[in-house]
């Protein structure tokens, strides 16, 4: 693939981080947010990785400073996720809330 | 028109399709099974850009243990489904949210196709100055090298965020056991599995750490795969999930930041500044680090995926 291919898959982030950004704001289960959320931060891993493929020289396939950041990226984007699931179970068991919602609005919590 | 560039243009497709069906999909046990489908499309996407070390990790982490956490977590979930359904927003709300999306998506897709030509690139001094930490792959140069103190700190925030998942055990569980007792079904077919994949897989695992001294690899995926295995035994029923109150644990957990601290300083009488390696010891250094990291960050990423503990120990 030569690098100027690689803009296909600059666009194909770009539409990702839209989908992501619509499932976030649309979908009210908090761990469809979470999942949407996760999607956005892929698309944008993968600008930085078109970037990255665009920077390619003397031999290599890219330029590994930003592939090395993705790559730190994809692992904290991970802790995140678990902290962010951890809590939506937690405060599903303690109040049965089903989305984040205040209490009024939506379905009354059940004790 | 070659099949290189039908293959990015399917790869691409299909990878658009499979994000969108996660998103509108009403189950959301579906959707989590897309997510993971998904996760392991864009590892491809990762190989096509020749990124083959995030391709691993977006293939092992965010295709498989990032789906294994959310899985666990719509089964707990369930319940309150068609509760929360109910409050999906209405259409104008939808399409203003639409209207926002598609603005940022247009934003980005100008910036990608209006990036500066020649293209800035730092591969030319990562390339003049690799010799000097003997390793051949250039990835785990900027990760345990040129940039090492960003790789420091990320391994204290897995530690921050497993304290902060900790904190939200109930007080009477606090030193208690993450998840549910799994039964051992000795017939069963997890069972067998979780006999069988382990020993491969931690040799695997090594072996990934090894090479990635010099090709695609390194303690992040080696790490994951350790991580993989040992939950498979845990879900088996064949080992039990430790007591957070472990003081093993608790040690194993921040071995690999401590051995990389005690590195970083001892660089600075040996080699003149904090994490600088001494002249012709960089690989075996590196190797040091990355072998305790290897061991903490796959117990970490191991009990970010359990969770906060839910019964005594």
């Amino acid at each position: 693939m030569s690098v100027a291919e690689s803009t296909f898959y600059g666009l194909c982030a770009a539409a990702l981080v839209g989908i992501g950004l619509y499932g976030l704001i649309v979908n009210p289960q908090p761990l469809r947010k979470i999942l949407s959320f996760n999607l956005v931060g892929s698309g944008v891993f993968l600008i930085f990785g078109v970037v990255a493929r665009r920077g390619a020289a003397l031999g290599m396939g890219g330029d590994p400073v930003p592939q090395a950041l993705v790559i730190t990226g994809i692992v904290v984007a991970f802790s995140a996720t678990a902290l962010a699931v951890a809590l939506v179970v937690r405060l599903h068991e303690t109040t049965g809330a089903a989305t984040l919602m205040p209490a009024d609005a939506g379905e009354p919590p059940t004790p | 028109m070659n099949m290189a560039l039908l293959f990015d243009g399917s790869l691409i497709v299909l990878i658009l399709a499979v994000a969108v069906w996660t998103m509108a999909v009403r189950n959301s046990f579906a959707a989590v099974i897309g997510y993971a489908t998904y996760g392991l499309l864009l590892a491809l996407a990762w190989v096509r850009l020749a990124a083959v070390d995030a391709a691993l990790t977006e293939a092992a982490i965010g295709g498989g243990l990032t789906s294994v956490l959310l899985i666990r977590a719509v089964v707990r979930l369930r319940s309150s489904e068609s509760a929360a359904r109910a409050e999906t927003p209405g259409r104008v709300s939808r399409l203003l949210a639409a209207v926002l999306a598609g603005s940022v998506t247009a934003a980005l897709a100008l910036v990608v196709l209006t990036l500066p030509e020649p293209a800035p690139t730092l591969a030319p001094q990562v390339a003049a100055n690799i010799a000097s930490t003997s390793l051949g792959n250039a990835v785990t140069g900027v990760l345990l090298s040129f940039r090492a103190i960003d790789t420091l700190l990320e391994a204290v925030v897995l530690v921050f965020a497993l304290i902060a998942v900790w904190t939200l055990t109930p007080d009477p569980l606090w030193g208690g056991r993450p998840g549910p007792r799994y039964e051992l079904d000795e017939n069963g077919m997890l069972a067998y599995l979780a006999r069988l994949l382990p020993p491969l897989g931690i040799v695997v695992a090594v072996y990934v750490l090894w090479v990635g001294a010099d090709l695609p690899g390194g303690k992040f995926q080696a790490g994951t795969l350790l991580a993989a295995m040992w939950l498979l035994a845990i879900m088996a029923g064949l080992v039990e999930a430790p007591p957070i109150s472990q003081r093993w644990l608790r040690g194993a957990l921040v071995l690999g930041t401590v051995v990389f601290l005690a590195i970083g300083f001892a660089g600075v009488p040996l080699a003149g500044a904090f994490l600088a390696y001494p002249e012709g010891h960089a690989k075996p250094l590196i190797i040091a680090i990355e072998a305790a990291s290897m061991l903490s960050i796959a117990l970490t990423l191991g009990l970010l995926v359990l969770g906060p503990p839910e019964r005594g120990a």
